[in-house]
């Protein structure tokens, strides 16, 4: 607790959780549309095509000014993502080939030009690695202001046309039959979630800023059906994970960001997945396992019936393995709900079973339908 | 009588290519007012590509569009539309009346938000469809049908002159079938033009009173009873059109 209070107190570390709070955000709020529109991808061919961008800015300007190098991002970013639907237009390669070349090429030009920079004598080269797996300690005081330029001029823009967005993702075709710019909005979105991506850079680095687009949007997803509360959720997990990896890495010596602030968003994914009321795989699981056993109780219930059916004594005990002729296995699970349902009691001491008067009926009124087998 | 009033739609050598290919060679269509007009021809006919070739959705390779006489960029007001239900993801987190009022967003304008007026006439158009029961469900949750009505529920709050419907019957039970063309119906009887891509032969003439026959170039086009011919289908589908004409009902 003490370590912890006196990082909140370090004015550098606040700065910087600062930064990725907003940097995560921006990705997770984003991230949501970039999921919705099948473009998860993209992203990570986005991520690594900045790289190149990062290395040319810095060697034609010869600063680290954070917004030229952003800006360099951005454009090279840009460059990958038209190349992408240029690639997918005029060749026969799909998508999905497309991205690939664009996602290698443009990482390897990068790394060769990265290596270059390395070996040149300018100062203030340092640094310019961490583009690679990310180092949120790195961030200056001016690098966190473009942050918050940057992040919050997307989410503006965001809301500005927030309703011709959610049209667009959804049924383009008809936002287009309406008369509504589709291609230029569908570009002012890519953009943005370019621009989302390459502010992160520098703390998450290109390798893994795409897990932070599409993890916190799928674990978002994962807990509402509304379209606000999956992008304001979305948002809210890549801020947490922006401020936990920042706090991980920050307290670890040595400990790179990116690769922290990454295996939170995936943790929060999979629980998400997991856990997550009405989509998660466990509530999912235990509602079928549930569907089951009623299907299974009343199956048991008429096979027992029919054991009973010419039976002066209806009530008369039986070995619950005798089901087993016609296929029906009643495990002590199943016959022990069936007790509480007040259908079937125990009788003597060998486990047999028989129906109490309000299963009889039970059963009697579920085979009612049916003819006699 | 006097001049023949303005086509509600005028197509003129429309011809679209994929890769060589053409999907649709010089078509002309015109679409009088106030009609129920149907595109029917065997799959790959070209019937959707004529459909978004007329709504400006596909470039075509040549040919011109008229909605009343004027350029689709002028009259874009004027339409209303229906795609493929299939097209969009209906996992989409929204729900039917946000969808319904998906229809308002060209007529608000940029920056403005849906509000009380849009959630009202998004309702209204919810119950003509059946489906005030369903407004805040989440679409996955919805039927195929009942995705269906949406979608139409999306157009009638268009309030348009002319619609345009991709496939609405396809994959949709009975009932919705029966409501969906009581709807067309009654929107043709106040005056306006439907232009509705349809795969069932055997309803053809029950459903539209006019037709266009599509395969590839326009084969046919006019009143119903005097345009599907046996003769005329025939060319359309290549002889398979008297078994196509009876699979349907008995009543043919």
């Amino acid at each position: 607790m003490d370590a912890l209070g006196s990082l909140l107190s370090d004015f550098t570390v606040r700065t910087v959780m600062l930064g990725c709070a907003l940097l995560g955000f921006t990705a997770g709020a984003l991230g949501v549309f970039a999921l919705l529109r099948r473009q998860s991808l993209l992203g990570d061919a986005i991520s690594h095509a900045a790289l190149p961008g990062v290395a040319i800015a810095f060697l034609l300007s010869g600063s680290r000014d954070p917004l030229v190098l952003v800006l360099g991002a951005l454009a090279s970013g840009w460059l990958g993502t038209l190349l992408v639907s240029a690639i997918t237009r005029s060749t026969r390669l799909r998508e999905d080939s497309a991205l690939g070349i664009v996602l290698s090429v443009f990482f390897g030009i990068g790394l060769v030009i990265l290596v270059i920079v390395n070996r040149l004598p300018t100062a203030g080269k340092a640094g310019l690695s961490t583009f690679l797996f990310g180092n949120a300690s790195t961030m200056l005081t001016r690098d966190v202001w473009t942050i918050c330029l940057l992040g919050l001029a997307c989410l503006c823009c965001l809301a500005l046309f927030w309703k011709e967005f959610k049209l667009i993702s959804f049924d383009p075709q008809f936002a287009a039959s309406t008369g509504l710019p589709e291609r230029m909005l569908d570009t002012t979105l890519t953009t943005l979630i370019v621009l989302a991506i390459v502010i992160g850079l520098q703390a998450v680095g290109v390798v893994l800023m795409s897990a932070l687009v599409v993890a916190p949007a799928a674990a978002a997803r994962q807990f509402s059906d509304k379209l606000l509360n999956v992008v304001l959720l979305g948002g809210l997990f890549g801020a947490l994970s922006g401020i936990g990896g920042a706090m991980l890495s920050a307290s670890v010596e040595k400990l790179p960001t990116g690769p922290v602030i990454v295996v939170l968003a995936s943790v929060l994914t999979l629980l998400a997945i997991l856990l997550a009321p009405h989509r998660g795989l466990l509530p999912d699981w235990l509602r079928h396992l549930a569907s089951r056993r009623r299907i299974e109780t009343r199956r048991i219930l008429q096979a027992l019936y029919r054991l009973v059916e010419s039976d002066p004594d209806p009530f008369r005990p039986h070995d619950p393995n005798a089901l087993q002729a016609v296929g029906l296995k009643a495990a002590r699970s199943t016959l022990a709900v069936m007790v509480d349902l007040g259908w079937v009691e125990y009788s003597g001491e060998r486990g047999w079973v028989r129906l109490t008067a309000e299963g009889w009926e039970e059963a009697r009124r579920s085979i009612g339908g049916e003819l006699p087998a | 009588m006097g001049d023949p009033p303005v086509p509600a739609i005028r197509v003129e050598d429309i011809t679209v290519a994929y890769r060589e290919n053409p999907v649709l060679w010089d078509v002309d269509l015109e679409v009088p007012p106030g009609v129920l007009m149907a595109i029917v021809g065997p799959n790959g006919a070209g019937k959707t590509t004529l459909l978004k070739s007329i709504l400006g959705l596909v470039r075509p390779a040549a040919g011109r569009v008229f909605i009343k006489g004027e350029p689709l960029s002028r009259q874009r007001r004027l339409i209303g539309y229906v795609p493929q239900r299939s097209s969009v993801d209906w996992d989409f987190p929204t729900t039917a009346l946000d969808v319904v009022m998906m229809g308002r967003y060209s007529e608000l304008g940029w920056f403005r938000r849906p509000g009380r007026r849009e959630r009202e006439l998004a309702m209204q158009a919810l119950e003509r469809v059946g489906m005030t029961d369903f407004a805040n469900r989440q679409i996955s949750q919805l039927s195929g049908g009942q995705q269906q009505r949406v979608f139409l529920a999306r157009a009638l709050v268009q309030d348009s002159e002319i619609y345009f419907l991709d496939e609405p019957f396809a994959g949709v039970d009975v009932t919705t079938e029966k409501a969906i063309v009581a709807i067309l119906k009654e929107l043709r009887d106040r005056g306006r033009t439907l232009l509705v891509v349809h795969h069932d032969l055997s309803t053809l003439a029950e459903y539209f009173d006019w037709v266009l026959l599509l395969n590839v170039r326009a084969i046919a086009a006019g009143p119903v009873a005097t345009t599907a011919t046996p003769e005329l289908l025939a060319m359309t589908y290549g002889g398979r059109s008297a078994y196509l004409m009876n699979q349907g009902g008995a009543e043919h």
